[in-house]
């Protein structure tokens, strides 16, 4: 057995950092907290008396609610500020807008924002814990444990698992952190797209790059589909929508090639009929509830780990 | 009448190809043979005696934006690097791309000064990329050269006819190289490092491409373009195959791309972002190379002053740019004679003294009998420690604070006067 690791990292920012070590502590304080959720009586005292900002300068209602009610079950108080009504419109900066949250004795900042690095940015000059809950195209950690955590569930060690990530991945901080997790925990990560969003650079990362996707269908364990957003983006990555699901949709033509205990997973919302034909999302290969349950899990143990007090108990 | 001996230093000048211990005399602001009795005498033993670095790569924030930088500070910072002289470029506010802002900078300078200022200015109306600025009353009012630094014309047309038409006046054309359509909003160099911070990228090509173009206008013109801080790796290789040719083409290279690469981003530290962006050693070693073998000629600071305020941002928010002056001996003595071996010292002073005024046509960057007394003295083996509170620049955004580097500036001397000792 490996010896029992502490953490000691008062911020959540980037999966990139943690080694394998603390990326198994968090999932497997999350399993536990997992149960917490099955009590009739939903709560823990672990962060009672701390203060959570949830801090979305871009919104995010699903990320937001399950930041939310992680905090609820672990017995914080919970402030929500979206960007409309902070300051940061009125052009007071990032750093100020974080020092007043700091001054209202905010305990830990769960931050969303456009710019990748903000989540850093503020962790390196705040005392609060920052937790990322999403910079920009960088990475989004506590969605990239809940889909490890969620393959864990089904398959255990993850060591070999054949993994497939479908989509944009250049601009997506999902795949990021997707990536280095499962790098970290030795699965076998396969990154599919137009070579417009899945450059060679991506090789980098630990993963294998192909942009036919029959090249997973069959091996696949795992495929998780991203969530296109061709209106947000520059138009020269692909020419429409229509042409992107014929090349890289999970249509019911493909998903009858799958392997039948494969996972599917999406990180929502989804856009059905782009990414997933509709039927195949309500299939029995779909998993994509089981990682909102999931997240609310891995995310009490992220808020734990960075913000609890030592000893409480679970 | 005073007169002013530097005494037992070593004299580089490499406009006259000396290099040897002797005594340098100065009467009256002016280099001179001889003289029989000294006012003042220097003792430089142990130093160098070289001619007064010049910059011709620098944003000094006035007219506009004087909280970054004035001429007052921006040359105090260029005197405690040991710079005499250096060239303005127009991205002010208002943009230097008429006589009066010309004007107006070089009455500034004379007031407030520490050092000799030049001016470009603009290619372009308002930097625009559009319509010529006015060539010929600007050069009436005293520009060296012509640039739309911060910006890049990406009209080929404009910048064919803006090289021809500045070939009137003989003013030289300089160019920050990028091409827009393919570096959109990229903010760091494009490969492994962006692609693991999510930053857009601005990939090499986008230098390459301007560079390229510039190339080609340079020869059916048959008028000189200059291509400013290059970082690529490719764009020395482009310039070198050119050069052969026989093409009117040349480059510069700035301290920062020859020290750092992209990694250094790695923790969002705005101080390392800057446009051109820092790439990675595989263009270090070709920048250098270029350096080495004379494909580039002259060195530059890209000296870019912004508030701490303006900085403490947002990395996709901050500004563009670092400041140079200070550091930019040290960093080039360090790296190109001591760690590199790449050149040795004489041609270190050629590549900031008499290349850069050759090209801009300035009356400087030589000790010849008869020049201006612009002298600096350095200490090519001093161990030192860059502190940026102790900076002359009322802005603070430099990567290097902190640094230890081989090799310094110690004294410098304006026409006979000095501005700054150590
Ligand atoms: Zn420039
Ligand atoms: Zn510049």
């Amino acid at each position: 057995m490996t010896t029992p690791v502490t953490w000691t990292r008062k911020d959540l920012v980037a999966l990139d950092a943690l080694s394998s070590d603390e990326i198994t502590l968090l999932l497997d304080t999350a399993k536990a907290f997992k149960g917490v959720g099955q009590r009739t009586l939903k709560k823990v005292p672990a962060l009672r008396g701390k203060t959570l900002v949830n801090f979305f300068v871009e919104p995010s209602t699903r990320t937001r609610t399950s930041f939310e009610l992680a905090a609820h079950r672990l017995s914080a108080d919970v402030v929500n500020i979206a960007a409309t009504a902070s300051s940061l419109q009125k052009g007071e900066t990032l750093k100020d807008t974080a020092l007043n949250l700091q001054a209202l004795l905010a305990d830990i900042i769960v931050l969303r924002h456009s710019s990748a690095g903000a989540a850093q940015f503020l962790a390196e000059r705040l005392q609060a814990s920052v937790i990322n809950a999403g910079d920009g195209s960088h990475e989004h950690p506590t969605q990239g444990l809940l889909d490890v955590f969620t393959m864990r569930e089904r398959f255990g060690d993850l060591a070999g698992l054949k993994v497939a990530i479908v989509g944009d991945i250049l601009f997506s901080r999902v795949a990021r952190s997707n990536v280095h997790a499962l790098v970290k925990l030795g699965a076998d990560v396969t990154l599919v797209g137009p070579t417009t969003l899945v450059p060679r650079s991506l090789e980098s990362l630990g993963a294998k790059v192909t942009h036919r996707i029959d090249d997973v269908l069959e091996s696949a364990q795992v495929i998780n589909l991203l969530r296109i957003q061709h209106e947000r983006q520059r138009k020269e990555y692909f020419p429409s929508l229509g042409e992107y699901t014929s090349l890289f949709g999970l249509t019911k033509a493909r998903a009858a090639r799958i392997r039948p205990d494969c996972l599917v997973m999406h990180p929502g919302p989804i856009n059905r009929g782009v990414e997933i034909d509709s039927d195949v999302a309500d299939g029995p290969n779909n998993v994509i509830l089981e990682q909102v349950t999931n997240g609310l899990a891995v995310r009490m143990a992220v808020l734990y780990l960075c913000a609890g007090n030592a000893g409480a108990a679970v | 009448m005073s007169t002013l001996k530097i005494t037992n230093g070593r004299i580089i000048d490499p406009a006259n190809q000396r290099d040897e211990i002797a005594d340098l005399w100065i009467r009256d602001g002016v280099i001179v043979d001889d003289a029989t009795s000294a006012h003042e005498t220097i003792d430089a033993k142990g130093l160098v005696v070289a001619p007064g670095l010049i910059d011709l790569h620098v944003h000094f924030r006035e007219p506009g934006q004087s909280h970054k930088e004035t001429i007052g500070t921006g040359t105090a910072a260029a005197a405690k690097g040991g710079f005499t002289s250096v060239v303005c470029m127009p991205n002010t506010n208002p943009v230097a791309d008429n006589p009066s802002t010309i004007s107006w900078i070089h009455e500034r300078a004379n007031d407030m000064a520490q050092v000799n200022v030049f001016c470009t200015g603009a290619i372009t109306k308002g930097l625009k990329g559009e319509e010529l600025a006015p060539v010929a009353s600007m050069k009436k009012a005293g520009i060296v050269a012509i640039t739309d630094d911060g910006h890049c014309v990406q009209n080929n047309e404009v910048m064919r006819r803006a090289l021809e038409y500045a070939r009137m006046f003989d003013l030289p054309l300089l160019d920050h190289c990028q091409d827009y359509g393919i570096v959109g909003d990229g903010i760091m160099h494009e490969g492994e490092w962006s692609v693991r911070l999510g930053l857009p990228g601005w990939p090499r090509i986008g230098e390459e491409l301007i560079v390229m173009r510039n190339i080609m206008l340079a020869e059916l013109c048959d008028s000189p373009i200059h291509c400013q801080h290059l970082t690529s790796g490719g764009s020395i290789r482009l310039i070198r195959e050119a050069k052969a040719r026989g093409v009117k083409i040349s480059g510069e290279v700035c301290p920062h791309h020859i020290a750092l690469t992209d990694e250094s981003l790695k923790g969002y530290d705005s101080n390392y972002k800057m446009n051109p962006p820092l790439r990675t050693e595989w263009d270090i070693d070709l920048l250098i190379g270029g350096i080495a073998d004379g494909t580039i000629d002259i060195l530059a600071s890209d000296h870019a002053p912004h508030a701490p305020y303006e900085k403490e941002v947002e990395l996709d928010h901050a500004p563009f740019g670092i400041l140079g002056l200070e550091t930019e001996f040290a960093i080039f003595c360090d790296v190109l004679v001591h760690k590199r071996g790449a050149i040795d010292l004489p041609r270190l002073v050629e590549m900031l003294t008499i290349n850069p005024a050759k090209l801009l046509r300035l009356d400087r960057g030589t000790l010849s009998v008869g020049a201006p007394a612009d002298v600096t003295l350095l200490d090519p083996d001093a161990e030192w420690t860059y502190d940026l509170t102790e900076t002359a620049s009322p802005s603070r955004n430099s990567p290097f604070h902190g640094h230890t580097f081989k090799g310094r500036a110690v004294r410098t001397i304006v026409a006979g006067k000095s501005v700054w000792a150590l």
